[in-house]
Protein backbone atom coordinates (compact mmCIF):
# COMPACT_ATOMS: atom_id res chain seq x y z
CA UNK A 1 0.00 0.00 0.00
CA UNK A 2 1.43 3.33 -1.02
CA UNK A 3 0.56 6.06 1.38
CA UNK A 4 0.66 9.65 0.26
CA UNK A 5 2.51 11.73 2.80
CA UNK A 6 1.03 14.93 4.07
CA UNK A 7 -2.21 15.95 5.65
CA UNK A 8 -4.74 13.45 6.90
CA UNK A 9 -7.76 12.83 4.73
CA UNK A 10 -10.95 14.80 5.33
CA UNK A 11 -14.32 13.52 6.49
CA UNK A 12 -15.21 12.21 3.03
CA UNK A 13 -12.73 9.35 3.50
CA UNK A 14 -14.65 8.04 6.51
CA UNK A 15 -17.88 8.10 4.53
CA UNK A 16 -16.21 6.29 1.64
CA UNK A 17 -14.75 3.55 3.79
CA UNK A 18 -17.80 3.17 6.06
CA UNK A 19 -19.65 0.47 4.02
CA UNK A 20 -16.51 -1.66 3.87
CA UNK A 21 -15.83 -1.23 7.58
CA UNK A 22 -19.45 -2.08 8.38
CA UNK A 23 -19.44 -5.30 6.32
CA UNK A 24 -16.24 -6.52 7.97
CA UNK A 25 -17.42 -5.52 11.44
CA UNK A 26 -20.67 -7.48 11.10
CA UNK A 27 -19.57 -10.46 9.02
CA UNK A 28 -15.95 -10.90 10.04
CA UNK A 29 -14.84 -9.30 13.33
CA UNK A 30 -18.04 -10.12 15.22
CA UNK A 31 -18.31 -13.75 14.00
CA UNK A 32 -14.63 -14.46 14.68
CA UNK A 33 -15.04 -12.94 18.14
CA UNK A 34 -18.05 -15.20 18.62
CA UNK A 35 -16.04 -18.27 17.66
CA UNK A 36 -13.63 -17.36 20.46
CA UNK A 37 -16.52 -16.96 22.92
CA UNK A 38 -18.36 -20.10 21.77
CA UNK A 39 -15.19 -22.17 22.11
CA UNK A 40 -15.64 -21.79 25.91
CA UNK A 41 -19.36 -22.71 25.80
CA UNK A 42 -20.95 -25.94 26.95
CA UNK A 43 -23.31 -27.99 24.78
CA UNK A 44 -25.85 -30.80 24.91
CA UNK A 45 -27.72 -32.79 22.32
CA UNK A 46 -30.81 -30.59 22.25
CA UNK A 47 -29.28 -27.37 23.49
CA UNK A 48 -26.42 -26.65 21.15
CA UNK A 49 -25.13 -23.44 22.73
CA UNK A 50 -25.06 -23.15 26.52
CA UNK A 51 -23.27 -19.99 27.71
CA UNK A 52 -20.47 -21.01 30.04
CA UNK A 53 -16.77 -20.52 30.63
CA UNK A 54 -15.21 -23.94 30.43
CA UNK A 55 -11.90 -25.13 29.07
CA UNK A 56 -13.43 -28.56 28.49
CA UNK A 57 -13.58 -28.12 24.69
CA UNK A 58 -9.89 -27.28 24.53
CA UNK A 59 -9.02 -30.11 26.92
CA UNK A 60 -10.98 -32.45 24.63
CA UNK A 61 -9.15 -31.19 21.57
CA UNK A 62 -5.73 -31.69 23.11
CA UNK A 63 -6.40 -35.05 24.79
CA UNK A 64 -7.98 -36.88 21.87
CA UNK A 65 -5.50 -38.84 19.80
CA UNK A 66 -7.66 -38.20 16.73
CA UNK A 67 -6.71 -34.51 16.96
CA UNK A 68 -3.03 -35.30 16.52
CA UNK A 69 -3.82 -37.63 13.62
CA UNK A 70 -5.89 -34.98 11.81
CA UNK A 71 -3.26 -32.28 12.39
CA UNK A 72 -0.48 -34.57 11.28
CA UNK A 73 -2.28 -35.45 8.05
CA UNK A 74 -3.26 -31.81 7.42
CA UNK A 75 0.26 -30.48 7.99
CA UNK A 76 1.60 -33.26 5.78
CA UNK A 77 -0.84 -32.27 3.00
CA UNK A 78 0.09 -28.65 3.52
CA UNK A 79 3.86 -29.13 3.25
CA UNK A 80 3.65 -31.56 0.33
CA UNK A 81 1.31 -29.32 -1.63
CA UNK A 82 3.35 -26.24 -0.74
CA UNK A 83 6.56 -27.85 -2.00
CA UNK A 84 4.97 -29.06 -5.25
CA UNK A 85 3.11 -25.83 -6.03
CA UNK A 86 6.20 -23.76 -5.19
CA UNK A 87 8.54 -25.69 -7.49
CA UNK A 88 5.91 -25.86 -10.23
CA UNK A 89 4.78 -22.25 -9.82
CA UNK A 90 8.34 -20.93 -9.77
CA UNK A 91 9.27 -22.97 -12.85
CA UNK A 92 6.21 -21.86 -14.84
CA UNK A 93 6.65 -18.21 -13.84
CA UNK A 94 10.36 -18.40 -14.72
CA UNK A 95 9.53 -19.87 -18.12
CA UNK A 96 6.92 -17.20 -18.86
CA UNK A 97 9.17 -14.34 -17.71
CA UNK A 98 12.58 -15.24 -19.06
CA UNK A 99 12.05 -17.71 -21.88
CA UNK A 100 8.96 -16.32 -23.62
CA UNK A 101 10.21 -13.42 -25.66
CA UNK A 102 7.19 -11.28 -26.57
CA UNK A 103 4.72 -9.66 -24.20
CA UNK A 104 1.78 -10.84 -26.32
CA UNK A 105 2.92 -14.44 -26.06
CA UNK A 106 3.45 -14.02 -22.31
CA UNK A 107 -0.12 -12.75 -21.90
CA UNK A 108 -1.56 -15.51 -24.10
CA UNK A 109 0.25 -18.30 -22.22
CA UNK A 110 -0.62 -16.72 -18.86
CA UNK A 111 -4.32 -16.58 -19.80
CA UNK A 112 -4.08 -20.23 -20.88
CA UNK A 113 -3.11 -21.05 -17.28
CA UNK A 114 -5.93 -18.97 -15.77
CA UNK A 115 -8.92 -20.13 -17.85
CA UNK A 116 -9.50 -23.36 -15.86
CA UNK A 117 -9.63 -21.16 -12.74
CA UNK A 118 -12.96 -19.79 -13.96
CA UNK A 119 -14.72 -23.14 -14.06
CA UNK A 120 -16.47 -24.51 -11.00
CA UNK A 121 -14.14 -25.83 -8.29
CA UNK A 122 -16.41 -28.78 -7.50
CA UNK A 123 -16.59 -29.76 -11.17
CA UNK A 124 -12.79 -29.55 -11.36
CA UNK A 125 -12.54 -31.96 -8.43
CA UNK A 126 -15.17 -34.32 -9.78
CA UNK A 127 -13.38 -34.36 -13.13
CA UNK A 128 -10.54 -36.40 -11.58
CA UNK A 129 -12.91 -39.28 -10.83
CA UNK A 130 -13.21 -40.71 -14.38
CA UNK A 131 -9.45 -40.35 -14.76
CA UNK A 132 -8.27 -41.92 -11.49
CA UNK A 133 -11.13 -44.31 -10.72
CA UNK A 134 -10.85 -48.10 -10.59
CA UNK A 135 -11.99 -48.37 -14.21
CA UNK A 136 -10.69 -44.92 -15.07
CA UNK A 137 -8.47 -43.73 -17.88
CA UNK A 138 -5.17 -44.06 -16.00
CA UNK A 139 -5.84 -47.58 -14.76
CA UNK A 140 -7.07 -48.77 -18.19
CA UNK A 141 -3.98 -47.32 -19.84
CA UNK A 142 -1.63 -48.93 -17.30
CA UNK A 143 -3.29 -52.34 -17.70
CA UNK A 144 -3.36 -52.16 -21.49
CA UNK A 145 0.32 -51.25 -21.52
CA UNK A 146 1.02 -54.22 -19.30
CA UNK A 147 2.60 -52.08 -16.57
CA UNK A 148 0.31 -53.33 -13.79
CA UNK A 149 -1.67 -56.60 -13.71
CA UNK A 150 -4.72 -55.17 -11.95
CA UNK A 151 -6.17 -51.69 -11.27
CA UNK A 152 -4.30 -49.56 -8.73
CA UNK A 153 -6.56 -48.86 -5.75
CA UNK A 154 -4.64 -45.92 -4.35
CA UNK A 155 -5.23 -43.58 -7.29
CA UNK A 156 -8.65 -42.35 -6.17
CA UNK A 157 -10.14 -41.77 -2.70
CA UNK A 158 -6.67 -41.58 -1.26
CA UNK A 159 -4.10 -39.08 -0.04
CA UNK A 160 -2.62 -39.20 -3.52
CA UNK A 161 -5.90 -38.05 -5.09
CA UNK A 162 -6.32 -35.25 -2.54
CA UNK A 163 -2.81 -33.95 -3.23
CA UNK A 164 -3.38 -34.10 -7.01
CA UNK A 165 -6.62 -32.16 -6.49
CA UNK A 166 -4.90 -29.47 -4.40
CA UNK A 167 -2.05 -29.04 -6.86
CA UNK A 168 -4.57 -28.78 -9.68
CA UNK A 169 -6.60 -26.12 -7.86
CA UNK A 170 -3.91 -24.03 -6.17
CA UNK A 171 -0.80 -23.90 -8.39
CA UNK A 172 -2.23 -20.80 -10.08
CA UNK A 173 -2.22 -18.98 -6.72
CA UNK A 174 1.54 -19.58 -6.62
CA UNK A 175 2.16 -18.66 -10.28
CA UNK A 176 0.43 -15.26 -10.21
CA UNK A 177 2.37 -13.55 -7.37
CA UNK A 178 5.73 -15.08 -8.37
CA UNK A 179 5.15 -14.07 -12.01
CA UNK A 180 4.29 -10.56 -10.78
CA UNK A 181 7.57 -10.36 -8.81
CA UNK A 182 9.66 -11.77 -11.65
CA UNK A 183 8.29 -9.36 -14.24
CA UNK A 184 9.69 -6.52 -12.12
CA UNK A 185 13.25 -7.89 -12.18
CA UNK A 186 15.60 -5.76 -14.26
CA UNK A 187 16.90 -8.04 -17.03
CA UNK A 188 20.31 -6.36 -16.91
CA UNK A 189 20.83 -7.95 -13.47
CA UNK A 190 20.80 -11.36 -15.12
CA UNK A 191 23.30 -10.20 -17.72
CA UNK A 192 25.52 -8.82 -14.97
CA UNK A 193 25.40 -12.20 -13.19
CA UNK A 194 26.31 -13.94 -16.42
CA UNK A 195 29.15 -11.52 -17.12
CA UNK A 196 30.46 -12.07 -13.62
CA UNK A 197 30.69 -15.77 -14.42
CA UNK A 198 27.60 -17.21 -12.73
CA UNK A 199 26.20 -20.44 -14.14
CA UNK A 200 22.50 -20.70 -15.05
CA UNK A 201 21.67 -22.38 -11.75
CA UNK A 202 23.67 -19.85 -9.76
CA UNK A 203 21.80 -16.99 -11.43
CA UNK A 204 18.45 -18.56 -10.57
CA UNK A 205 19.49 -19.40 -7.02
CA UNK A 206 21.43 -16.23 -6.10
CA UNK A 207 19.67 -13.53 -8.18
CA UNK A 208 16.16 -14.50 -9.28
CA UNK A 209 15.04 -16.40 -6.18
CA UNK A 210 15.92 -13.70 -3.61
CA UNK A 211 14.23 -11.04 -5.75
CA UNK A 212 11.03 -13.14 -5.91
CA UNK A 213 10.77 -13.61 -2.14
CA UNK A 214 7.73 -11.35 -1.64
CA UNK A 215 5.84 -13.09 -4.46
CA UNK A 216 6.77 -16.49 -3.07
CA UNK A 217 5.59 -15.42 0.39
CA UNK A 218 2.20 -14.22 -0.89
CA UNK A 219 1.67 -17.39 -2.93
CA UNK A 220 2.70 -19.56 0.02
CA UNK A 221 0.33 -17.79 2.41
CA UNK A 222 -2.56 -18.42 -0.01
CA UNK A 223 -1.73 -22.08 -0.51
CA UNK A 224 -1.17 -22.75 3.20
CA UNK A 225 -4.35 -20.97 4.29
CA UNK A 226 -6.44 -22.78 1.69
CA UNK A 227 -5.05 -26.26 2.31
CA UNK A 228 -5.16 -25.94 6.11
CA UNK A 229 -8.84 -24.93 6.12
CA UNK A 230 -10.07 -27.14 3.30
CA UNK A 231 -12.69 -29.82 3.73
CA UNK A 232 -14.31 -29.95 0.29
CA UNK A 233 -11.40 -31.50 -1.63
CA UNK A 234 -10.85 -34.01 1.16
CA UNK A 235 -14.56 -34.86 1.00
CA UNK A 236 -14.72 -35.34 -2.77
CA UNK A 237 -11.34 -36.94 -3.47
CA UNK A 238 -10.47 -38.44 -0.08
CA UNK A 239 -13.50 -40.71 -0.03
CA UNK A 240 -14.52 -40.62 3.63
CA UNK A 241 -11.37 -42.34 4.89
CA UNK A 242 -9.21 -39.26 5.28
CA UNK A 243 -9.89 -36.70 8.00
CA UNK A 244 -8.19 -33.33 7.76
CA UNK A 245 -8.72 -30.66 10.41
CA UNK A 246 -11.17 -28.78 8.19
CA UNK A 247 -13.17 -31.94 7.65
CA UNK A 248 -13.16 -32.75 11.37
CA UNK A 249 -14.61 -29.28 12.08
CA UNK A 250 -17.17 -29.67 9.29
CA UNK A 251 -18.21 -33.05 10.68
CA UNK A 252 -18.64 -31.63 14.21
CA UNK A 253 -20.75 -28.86 12.71
CA UNK A 254 -22.93 -31.32 10.84
CA UNK A 255 -23.76 -32.84 14.25
CA UNK A 256 -24.40 -29.28 15.51
CA UNK A 257 -21.52 -29.51 17.99
CA UNK A 258 -20.65 -25.84 17.79
CA UNK A 259 -18.46 -25.40 20.91
CA UNK A 260 -15.98 -28.24 20.16
CA UNK A 261 -15.88 -27.13 16.52
CA UNK A 262 -15.08 -23.59 17.68
CA UNK A 263 -12.27 -24.79 19.97
CA UNK A 264 -10.86 -26.85 17.13
CA UNK A 265 -11.14 -23.84 14.80
CA UNK A 266 -9.19 -21.70 17.28
CA UNK A 267 -6.39 -24.25 17.43
CA UNK A 268 -6.39 -24.43 13.62
CA UNK A 269 -6.21 -20.65 13.42
CA UNK A 270 -3.24 -20.68 15.80
CA UNK A 271 -1.38 -23.19 13.63
CA UNK A 272 -2.11 -21.21 10.44
CA UNK A 273 -0.94 -17.94 12.04
CA UNK A 274 2.21 -19.68 13.26
CA UNK A 275 2.98 -21.04 9.79
CA UNK A 276 2.36 -17.64 8.19
CA UNK A 277 4.48 -15.80 10.76
CA UNK A 278 7.28 -18.20 10.00
CA UNK A 279 6.96 -17.25 6.34
CA UNK A 280 6.77 -13.52 6.99
CA UNK A 281 10.24 -13.71 8.50
CA UNK A 282 11.53 -14.36 5.00
CA UNK A 283 9.87 -11.46 3.20
CA UNK A 284 8.17 -8.13 3.74
CA UNK A 285 4.81 -8.75 2.09
CA UNK A 286 3.49 -5.22 2.58
CA UNK A 287 6.11 -3.82 0.22
CA UNK A 288 4.59 -5.81 -2.63
CA UNK A 289 1.14 -4.15 -2.62
CA UNK B 1 17.57 -12.36 -22.82
CA UNK B 2 19.95 -12.83 -25.68
CA UNK B 3 18.56 -13.40 -29.16
CA UNK B 4 19.50 -16.29 -31.38
CA UNK B 5 19.75 -19.95 -30.47
CA UNK B 6 17.64 -21.11 -27.51
CA UNK B 7 19.53 -22.62 -24.58
CA UNK B 8 18.87 -26.25 -23.73
CA UNK B 9 16.91 -25.20 -20.63
CA UNK B 10 14.33 -23.58 -22.91
CA UNK B 11 13.26 -26.95 -24.32
CA UNK B 12 13.13 -28.60 -20.91
CA UNK B 13 10.99 -25.78 -19.50
CA UNK B 14 8.74 -25.76 -22.56
CA UNK B 15 8.12 -29.46 -21.97
CA UNK B 16 7.28 -28.74 -18.31
CA UNK B 17 4.88 -25.98 -19.35
CA UNK B 18 3.13 -28.17 -21.94
CA UNK B 19 2.73 -30.97 -19.38
CA UNK B 20 1.33 -28.48 -16.87
CA UNK B 21 -1.24 -27.22 -19.39
CA UNK B 22 -2.23 -30.82 -20.17
CA UNK B 23 -2.55 -31.44 -16.42
CA UNK B 24 -4.81 -28.36 -16.14
CA UNK B 25 -7.06 -29.15 -19.08
CA UNK B 26 -6.97 -32.96 -19.13
CA UNK B 27 -9.56 -33.73 -16.44
CA UNK B 28 -11.95 -31.03 -17.64
CA UNK B 29 -11.83 -32.28 -21.24
CA UNK B 30 -12.45 -35.86 -20.08
CA UNK B 31 -15.59 -34.78 -18.26
CA UNK B 32 -16.91 -32.75 -21.18
CA UNK B 33 -16.22 -35.66 -23.54
CA UNK B 34 -17.99 -38.12 -21.20
CA UNK B 35 -21.01 -35.80 -21.04
CA UNK B 36 -21.72 -36.84 -24.63
CA UNK B 37 -22.18 -40.49 -23.59
CA UNK B 38 -25.05 -42.38 -25.17
CA UNK B 39 -28.12 -43.18 -23.02
CA UNK B 40 -26.55 -46.49 -21.92
CA UNK B 41 -23.17 -44.99 -21.10
CA UNK B 42 -21.64 -44.94 -17.64
CA UNK B 43 -19.41 -42.66 -15.62
CA UNK B 44 -16.19 -43.86 -17.27
CA UNK B 45 -14.89 -44.81 -20.70
CA UNK B 46 -15.59 -46.51 -23.04
CA UNK B 47 -18.11 -44.27 -24.74
CA UNK B 48 -21.34 -46.09 -25.52
CA UNK B 49 -22.43 -44.17 -28.57
CA UNK B 50 -22.42 -40.37 -28.78
CA UNK B 51 -25.50 -38.36 -27.91
CA UNK B 52 -26.91 -35.26 -26.28
CA UNK B 53 -29.04 -37.47 -24.04
CA UNK B 54 -27.57 -36.24 -20.72
CA UNK B 55 -27.69 -32.61 -21.75
CA UNK B 56 -31.45 -33.04 -22.21
CA UNK B 57 -31.83 -35.26 -19.17
CA UNK B 58 -31.01 -32.35 -16.86
CA UNK B 59 -34.23 -30.65 -17.94
CA UNK B 60 -36.35 -33.68 -16.98
CA UNK B 61 -38.29 -33.06 -13.78
CA UNK B 62 -37.10 -36.34 -12.22
CA UNK B 63 -33.47 -35.26 -12.42
CA UNK B 64 -31.83 -35.57 -9.04
CA UNK B 65 -31.38 -32.74 -6.59
CA UNK B 66 -32.55 -29.17 -6.76
CA UNK B 67 -30.34 -28.13 -9.68
CA UNK B 68 -32.42 -25.29 -11.06
CA UNK B 69 -33.27 -23.83 -7.67
CA UNK B 70 -29.65 -23.86 -6.56
CA UNK B 71 -28.52 -22.57 -9.94
CA UNK B 72 -30.86 -19.56 -9.82
CA UNK B 73 -29.85 -18.85 -6.21
CA UNK B 74 -26.17 -18.96 -7.17
CA UNK B 75 -26.72 -16.61 -10.11
CA UNK B 76 -28.78 -14.15 -8.05
CA UNK B 77 -26.31 -14.24 -5.18
CA UNK B 78 -23.40 -13.83 -7.61
CA UNK B 79 -25.00 -10.76 -9.19
CA UNK B 80 -25.81 -9.15 -5.81
CA UNK B 81 -22.29 -9.85 -4.52
CA UNK B 82 -20.83 -8.48 -7.76
CA UNK B 83 -22.77 -5.21 -7.48
CA UNK B 84 -22.01 -4.78 -3.77
CA UNK B 85 -18.32 -5.58 -4.25
CA UNK B 86 -17.96 -2.81 -6.85
CA UNK B 87 -20.11 -0.34 -4.89
CA UNK B 88 -18.16 -0.91 -1.66
CA UNK B 89 -14.60 -1.49 -2.95
CA UNK B 90 -14.48 1.57 -5.24
CA UNK B 91 -15.21 4.24 -2.58
CA UNK B 92 -13.05 2.35 -0.08
CA UNK B 93 -10.21 2.44 -2.62
CA UNK B 94 -10.71 6.21 -2.93
CA UNK B 95 -10.57 6.60 0.86
CA UNK B 96 -7.37 4.57 1.20
CA UNK B 97 -5.41 6.92 -1.06
CA UNK B 98 -4.63 9.01 1.98
CA UNK B 99 -3.97 7.80 5.49
CA UNK B 100 -6.87 8.30 7.90
CA UNK B 101 -7.25 7.31 11.50
CA UNK B 102 -7.89 3.57 11.58
CA UNK B 103 -6.80 2.91 7.99
CA UNK B 104 -4.11 0.51 9.18
CA UNK B 105 -6.52 -1.49 11.34
CA UNK B 106 -9.11 -1.79 8.56
CA UNK B 107 -6.41 -2.83 6.09
CA UNK B 108 -5.17 -5.60 8.37
CA UNK B 109 -8.71 -6.84 9.06
CA UNK B 110 -9.37 -7.05 5.31
CA UNK B 111 -6.14 -9.00 4.73
CA UNK B 112 -6.91 -11.24 7.72
CA UNK B 113 -10.25 -12.08 6.13
CA UNK B 114 -8.43 -13.16 2.99
CA UNK B 115 -6.16 -15.63 4.76
CA UNK B 116 -8.56 -16.79 7.49
CA UNK B 117 -9.41 -20.48 6.91
CA UNK B 118 -12.87 -20.36 5.32
CA UNK B 119 -14.33 -22.94 7.67
CA UNK B 120 -13.67 -20.59 10.61
CA UNK B 121 -15.50 -17.68 8.93
CA UNK B 122 -18.33 -20.01 8.01
CA UNK B 123 -18.58 -21.34 11.55
CA UNK B 124 -18.50 -17.82 12.99
CA UNK B 125 -21.31 -16.49 10.82
CA UNK B 126 -23.28 -19.69 11.38
CA UNK B 127 -23.01 -19.42 15.19
CA UNK B 128 -23.81 -15.70 15.10
CA UNK B 129 -27.11 -16.30 13.32
CA UNK B 130 -27.78 -19.29 15.58
CA UNK B 131 -27.18 -17.26 18.76
CA UNK B 132 -29.32 -14.36 17.57
CA UNK B 133 -32.00 -16.82 16.43
CA UNK B 134 -31.95 -15.29 12.97
CA UNK B 135 -32.81 -17.51 10.02
CA UNK B 136 -29.80 -18.35 7.87
CA UNK B 137 -30.29 -17.81 4.16
CA UNK B 138 -28.40 -17.23 0.94
CA UNK B 139 -29.58 -13.60 0.86
CA UNK B 140 -28.48 -12.83 4.42
CA UNK B 141 -25.75 -14.89 6.13
CA UNK B 142 -24.30 -16.38 2.94
CA UNK B 143 -24.29 -12.95 1.28
CA UNK B 144 -22.19 -11.61 4.16
CA UNK B 145 -19.90 -14.63 4.03
CA UNK B 146 -19.32 -14.07 0.31
CA UNK B 147 -18.52 -10.39 0.82
CA UNK B 148 -15.76 -11.28 3.33
CA UNK B 149 -14.21 -13.26 0.47
CA UNK B 150 -14.76 -10.94 -2.55
CA UNK B 151 -14.11 -7.55 -0.92
CA UNK B 152 -10.43 -8.19 -0.03
CA UNK B 153 -9.76 -9.02 -3.68
CA UNK B 154 -11.75 -5.97 -4.79
CA UNK B 155 -9.89 -3.66 -2.41
CA UNK B 156 -6.45 -4.99 -3.40
CA UNK B 157 -7.31 -4.44 -7.07
CA UNK B 158 -8.37 -0.86 -6.24
CA UNK B 159 -5.02 -0.33 -4.45
CA UNK B 160 -3.17 -1.50 -7.55
CA UNK B 161 -5.32 0.81 -9.72
CA UNK B 162 -4.87 3.93 -7.61
CA UNK B 163 -1.13 3.30 -7.20
CA UNK B 164 -0.87 3.82 -10.95
CA UNK B 165 -3.43 6.64 -11.12
CA UNK B 166 -2.06 10.05 -12.05
CA UNK B 167 -3.49 12.59 -9.57
CA UNK B 168 -2.83 15.41 -12.08
CA UNK B 169 -6.17 14.64 -13.78
CA UNK B 170 -8.05 15.29 -10.58
CA UNK B 171 -6.06 18.44 -9.82
CA UNK B 172 -6.82 19.72 -13.31
CA UNK B 173 -10.52 19.05 -12.78
CA UNK B 174 -10.45 20.85 -9.44
CA UNK B 175 -8.57 23.81 -10.95
CA UNK B 176 -11.31 24.06 -13.55
CA UNK B 177 -13.85 24.37 -10.74
CA UNK B 178 -15.29 20.84 -10.53
CA UNK B 179 -16.75 19.81 -7.19
CA UNK B 180 -15.47 16.69 -5.44
CA UNK B 181 -18.43 14.65 -6.65
CA UNK B 182 -18.11 16.00 -10.22
CA UNK B 183 -14.41 15.10 -10.24
CA UNK B 184 -15.14 11.53 -9.24
CA UNK B 185 -18.08 11.09 -11.61
CA UNK B 186 -16.65 12.73 -14.73
CA UNK B 187 -12.88 12.21 -14.33
CA UNK B 188 -11.96 9.36 -11.97
CA UNK B 189 -14.81 6.98 -12.74
CA UNK B 190 -14.38 6.91 -16.56
CA UNK B 191 -10.64 6.35 -16.18
CA UNK B 192 -10.93 3.44 -13.75
CA UNK B 193 -14.06 1.94 -15.38
CA UNK B 194 -12.18 -0.96 -17.04
CA UNK B 195 -10.69 -1.95 -13.68
CA UNK B 196 -14.14 -1.85 -12.11
CA UNK B 197 -15.26 -4.37 -14.72
CA UNK B 198 -12.37 -6.50 -13.48
CA UNK B 199 -13.51 -6.12 -9.86
CA UNK B 200 -17.06 -7.07 -10.91
CA UNK B 201 -15.81 -10.13 -12.78
CA UNK B 202 -13.79 -11.23 -9.74
CA UNK B 203 -16.78 -10.60 -7.47
CA UNK B 204 -19.13 -12.69 -9.56
CA UNK B 205 -16.84 -15.67 -10.18
CA UNK B 206 -15.54 -15.85 -6.62
CA UNK B 207 -19.11 -15.82 -5.33
CA UNK B 208 -20.53 -18.19 -7.95
CA UNK B 209 -17.83 -20.71 -7.07
CA UNK B 210 -17.67 -20.21 -3.29
CA UNK B 211 -18.32 -23.30 -1.21
CA UNK B 212 -16.36 -23.34 2.08
CA UNK B 213 -17.64 -20.04 3.50
CA UNK B 214 -21.13 -20.79 2.24
CA UNK B 215 -21.38 -24.25 3.78
CA UNK B 216 -22.40 -23.26 7.34
CA UNK B 217 -23.99 -19.95 6.47
CA UNK B 218 -26.39 -20.81 3.66
CA UNK B 219 -29.18 -22.42 5.68
CA UNK B 220 -31.58 -24.94 4.22
CA UNK B 221 -31.43 -23.97 0.55
CA UNK B 222 -28.13 -24.78 -1.18
CA UNK B 223 -26.17 -22.82 -3.73
CA UNK B 224 -25.03 -24.66 -6.87
CA UNK B 225 -21.51 -25.70 -5.69
CA UNK B 226 -22.94 -27.16 -2.47
CA UNK B 227 -25.67 -28.94 -4.42
CA UNK B 228 -23.04 -30.35 -6.79
CA UNK B 229 -20.92 -31.53 -3.87
CA UNK B 230 -23.95 -33.26 -2.36
CA UNK B 231 -24.93 -34.75 -5.73
CA UNK B 232 -21.56 -36.25 -6.61
CA UNK B 233 -21.86 -38.83 -3.84
CA UNK B 234 -25.16 -40.29 -5.06
CA UNK B 235 -25.37 -39.61 -8.78
CA UNK B 236 -24.36 -42.56 -10.91
CA UNK B 237 -25.10 -41.25 -14.41
CA UNK B 238 -23.21 -38.84 -16.70
CA UNK B 239 -25.90 -36.22 -16.01
CA UNK B 240 -23.44 -34.64 -13.55
CA UNK B 241 -20.86 -34.31 -16.36
CA UNK B 242 -23.44 -32.59 -18.55
CA UNK B 243 -24.04 -30.20 -15.68
CA UNK B 244 -20.29 -29.62 -15.47
CA UNK B 245 -20.19 -28.87 -19.18
CA UNK B 246 -23.04 -26.38 -18.81
CA UNK B 247 -21.47 -24.53 -15.87
CA UNK B 248 -18.09 -24.41 -17.64
CA UNK B 249 -19.82 -22.97 -20.70
CA UNK B 250 -21.52 -20.38 -18.50
CA UNK B 251 -18.21 -19.34 -16.90
CA UNK B 252 -16.61 -18.93 -20.31
CA UNK B 253 -19.64 -16.88 -21.41
CA UNK B 254 -19.19 -14.56 -18.41
CA UNK B 255 -15.50 -14.04 -19.29
CA UNK B 256 -16.39 -13.40 -22.95
CA UNK B 257 -19.03 -10.82 -21.98
CA UNK B 258 -16.61 -9.07 -19.60
CA UNK B 259 -13.80 -8.97 -22.15
CA UNK B 260 -16.19 -7.54 -24.76
CA UNK B 261 -17.31 -4.92 -22.26
CA UNK B 262 -13.68 -4.04 -21.53
CA UNK B 263 -12.85 -3.72 -25.21
CA UNK B 264 -15.89 -1.47 -25.74
CA UNK B 265 -14.83 0.74 -22.81
CA UNK B 266 -11.31 1.00 -24.23
CA UNK B 267 -12.67 1.88 -27.69
CA UNK B 268 -14.93 4.52 -26.19
CA UNK B 269 -11.98 6.04 -24.36
CA UNK B 270 -9.79 6.15 -27.45
CA UNK B 271 -12.66 7.57 -29.56
CA UNK B 272 -12.93 10.45 -27.13
CA UNK B 273 -9.33 11.26 -27.95
CA UNK B 274 -8.07 10.72 -24.42
CA UNK B 275 -5.10 8.59 -23.54
CA UNK B 276 -6.40 8.20 -20.03
CA UNK B 277 -6.45 4.70 -18.73
CA UNK B 278 -3.94 3.40 -21.24
CA UNK B 279 -1.64 0.90 -19.69
CA UNK B 280 -4.01 0.39 -16.81
CA UNK B 281 -5.49 -2.99 -16.23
Amino acid sequence: MKVVAGKLANGAAYLQVAPLALVFAIFFVLPIGLVVVVSFFDYQTYDILIPDFTFQNYIDVFTQSVTYQTYWITVRFCLTVWAITFVLGFTIAYYLTFHVRTLTMQIVLFLLCTIPFWTSIVIRMISWIPLLGRNGVVNSALINLGIVPEPLEWLLYSEFAVIIGYVHLYTLFMIVPIFNSMMRIDKSLLEAAEDAGASGWQTVWLVVLPLCKPGIAIGSIFVIAMVMGDFVTVNVLGGGQIASVGKAIATELSYLQFPPAAANAMVLLGVVVLLIMLLMRFADVRREL
Amino acid sequence: MQRGARPKSFYVLTAVFVLFVLFLYGPMSTVILLAFQGPDGGLTFPMHDVSLHWFRDIFQPQAIGDIWGSFSRSISLGLIVMALTVLIAFPAGLAFRRPFRGSGVIFYIVVASLIMPSIVVSLGIGSMFELLSLPRGWWSSALGAHLTWTLPFGLLIMFAVFNRFNPAYEEAARDLGASGWQTIRTVVLPIVAPSLVGVALFGFTLSYDEIARTSQSVGALNTLPLELQAMQTNVTTPVIYALGAYTTGLSLLVIAISLTLLTLLRLRQSRHGSDAGKGMV
